[in-house]
Parts: structure tokens; sequence; C-alpha cells
């Protein structure tokens, strides 16, 4: 069978996801939310789901859909902050204490996630020493400096936006949507992409920004 | 004489003339993204923003506006020639890695040995946001603060040592306020630009710690530079 990664749905594209899964989601600063996608999962009802993810309230997200069905068990991410006076869905839950949560540096955060996707288990970093965020974890010196080791971190599931893929599933992003959206899909078991268009033909390989070969899925989605 | 303590443009312009050409400069959300709008035009700076934006431009006309190009603070802007945007991992990698000259951040507190806190302020009833500020703080080349000189209360907010989460320790090198320019050395906090009219003894009054007087230290001089209303 020759490779061919499109799917018609977004629906079609996360059947198989199952209750009590890690989730990754792309998105940053207003570039690349993967909101079909997030919409297409908080319809699947999936229970006690792990959202790693930039920010938990980002006003033009979607991800709090899924944290206001009450679909999250616990949230990853370096901003849990609402842009208002009120609380976000994320600060309500987690004040009441029904909701986990690890926040964690954005370099940090991010390099987890490529570790997990680059055969690391675990590197020291600079980032965070001496602060609480890194309170309790191992501390080693050197050549005169402390570092912190941190742990790569993998997810059952990317949603990830870019602008077009191919069949093959190479992704080309458009500006600042590429953020966090290459990373994420190279340490998920499962990589979906939400695009503006597929293309008919084969990308050409000086605008492919992702390797199809860290993607499974790619859904064409209204701009 | 007494002059007014700078407004929080005029503390954005006084730390704009630091700039060199050809560094590489973050800008932290709030006061320092003003910075950019007073880099004097014939010194060329590459601005990046940790979401990947290598060559950041002035914000975009409404017209213009592109929900795809923004910065970190969600800002919709523009990118200048011989811009690129990498991803978030190689945008930390160039962080940590000191590729970045200089990063200048808002502060709620610095301590006289650098340590800074601007992530936390323990505000009840609100989720933690940390975003890049540590790794920023702790891997920049170079650490600027702009903030001011003490909180709206009155109190000092350069300090012997922080009372709020700290982003980094020992990592501010450089202090831009309303009343003062103030270097963080292994001596301590050395003031090299006061505000007109103010006295030592007045600054010291509104400092938490030590500070020492450069021998050369000289006035805090900006142009007039009204705030939008």
């Amino acid at each position: 069978m020759p490779i061919d990664k499109r799917v018609a749905s977004a629906a079609k594209a996360l059947a198989d996801v199952a209750d009590g899964a890690t989730v990754f989601i792309s998105g940053f600063g207003g570039a690349g939310f993967p909101n079909v996608l997030i919409r297409a999962l908080r319809d699947r009802g999936l229970k006690d789901l792990t959202l790693v993810v930039n920010s938990a309230t980002h006003r033009y997200s979607y991800t709090h859909e899924l944290i206001e069905a009450g679909l999250v068990r616990k949230v990853v991410c370096t901003a849990a902050r609402s842009h208002s006076k009120e609380p976000s869905a994320f600060e309500r839950l987690w004040m009441e204490g029904k909701i986990e949560l690890e926040c964690v540096p954005q370099g940090t955060f991010t390099e987890r996630i490529r570790a997990g996707g680059a055969g690391i288990p675990a590197f020291f970093t600079p980032v965070g020493f001496g602060t609480e965020l890194t309170q309790g974890k191992e501390v080693r010196s050197f050549e005169g400096r402390d570092y912190v080791l941190e742990h790569a971190m993998t997810a059952d599931l990317a949603l990830v936006r870019a602008d077009t893929a191919d069949r093959y599933g190479n992704l080309s992003f458009r500006y600042a949507q590429m953020n966090f959206g290459p990373v994420m899909a190279t340490a998920a078991t499962l990589a979906v992409a939400e695009v503006r268009a597929v293309l008919d033909e084969p990308m050409p390989h000086e605008h492919v920004q992702l390797p199809g070969v860290y993607v499974d899925r790619v859904v064409a989605v209204a701009a | 004489m007494t002059t007014q303590p700078l407004n929080r443009l005029q503390i954005a312009w006084r730390t704009a003339q630091d700039i060199q050409e050809g560094m590489l400069v973050n800008l932290g959300l709030g006061m320092p993204v003003a910075v950019a709008d007073y880099i004097r035009p014939e010194v060329d700076v590459f601005i990046q923003s940790e979401n990947g934006v290598i060559g950041v431009g002035p914000l975009a006309a409404p017209d213009r506006a592109d929900t795809d190009l923004v910065d970190a603070g969600s800002r919709r802007v523009t990118i200048r020639p011989g811009a690129s945007i990498v991803d978030s991992s190689w945008s930390f990698a160039m962080i940590r890695g000191g590729h970045v000259d200089v990063a200048i951040l808002g502060a709620f507190e610095v301590a006289a040995n650098g340590d800074l806190a601007n992530w936390d302020m323990r505000l009840p009833n609100k989720g933690p946001l940390v975003g890049g500020a540590m790794d920023l703080a702790a891997c920049a080349r170079s650490v600027w603060v702009i903030m001011e000189h003490v909180t709206r209360k009155g109190a000092p907010r350069l300090l012997p040592s922080c009372t709020l989460p700290l982003t980094a320790v020992r990592c501010v090198k450089r202090i831009y306020t309303d009343l003062a320019v103030i270097d963080v050395t292994p001596a301590g906090m050395v003031v090299r630009e006061i505000l007109a009219g103010l006295s030592e003894a007045e600054l010291r009054a509104r400092t938490g710690g030590p500070l020492a007087f450069a021998p050369d230290c000289r006035p805090l001089k900006t142009p007039d530079i009204a705030l939008p209303d």
C-alpha cells in the first residue's frame, strides 16, 4: 500500500484515542493552535486526560473547552493565568483541587519534549536552578555552574497545527505557527496535524519543515 | 532643581541607548517591549522573541495584522529584513546556549547579588505564569532589568535579598529605573546615573540594599516623552 496519511475528518483522526491519554497540544501566542482537533477531542468525551500545552488559559486556544468539560486530570504547562480579572476554567478547578498542575519553564518544557522524541531520557539544564520550580530535583555542578536534572516527556497523542501537508505527512508552517508543533510530533505515539490545505503533489523538499516520518495523520480543515 | 522621575517610556528610551550594533536582544513583556521603539535607526540589531521569531519588526498595522505572525506576547508584529523563524526548541537552545546578547526584563524585585524575582507575585486566586522568564534570566549573556525604583506603596524593589519567588540567581547585570541606572557588580550595586536633583541620600532612602556611587556617576537625562492616554 502506498503511504497516504490523509484522513477525512478530525473525528476519524482521533477515533482510537483512549481514556487517560497524555496529549500534547501545540500553539503559542495565538499561532498554531489545533483548534479543530481540540474540539474533536472534546467531542470524544474521554476521561482523565493529561494535557501538555504551553498555556492552559490562552484566549485564542480551545484548550479551555477540554478543561471546562471535565475531561482533564492534569495540565503540564508554562502559563496558567487568566487574561482577565475573572479566573479561567483551569484556575477555578485548580483552586478547588480538582485538577493537577505542573508548571515548567518554557525552554525546559520544549526541551523535555524534544528529548522525548530524540532518545534522551534526561538532561541537565541551568534553567530554574535555585527556584521553587525545581525544588527536590537533582543538581550537579559542571565547570563551576549548577544544573538541574530534567526528564524527557512523551505522549500518546500530539495535536499540531500546520499550514500545508502532503499525503506523506510532510508539514510546512506559516510564520510563528511552528512553535511546539515539530517537537511534539516527534515525541508522541500518534501525531495528528490539522492543516489549511493538503497538497495534491508531494511537497518540495525545501519546503518541508517537519518530515512526514513524524506525522501519522493529516486532516485538512477550513482556514 | 527637582526633576520628575522618568516615566516608563523614558526608562525604555534610556535603556535603548545602551543597545549596541549587531546585538541579538530579547525584550520581555510589558515595559521592555517599548525599548524597541527607541533603538536608533542606525543601530542594526535583531530582536529575538522566544516563540521563535528571530528579527521582530514593528507592530503590524491593523489592516496587515496576521494571526500567525505574533511575538511571545501574542502581539501581531512584522518581521525585519533578514528575519527567520524557528521552532520553540531551537529558540530556547539559542537562549540557553548564550546566543542572546541581552535580555531586557521587567522585575518585581532585584537583590544586591543580582537575584531576580519577576514571575510570581503570589497573587491570590491566580495560576502561575512562568513562560520563558527563567530561561532568559538564567541564560542570556547579559540581563538588564527595567522597572520602577519603588512599588506603588513606596517600598523598595532593590533589596538585600528577594522576598518573592526567584526567577534566577545572580543574573541581573544592570538595572534601569525611573530614578537611576545601576550596575550589579561582584562588590554590590553601583549607581552609574542618578536623576538630576535627587540626592544620594534620597536614592539610598528608596533602595533596600547598600548602594555605591561610581566615581564618574552622571545625571540621568532623557528627552520628554509623553505617555499615551
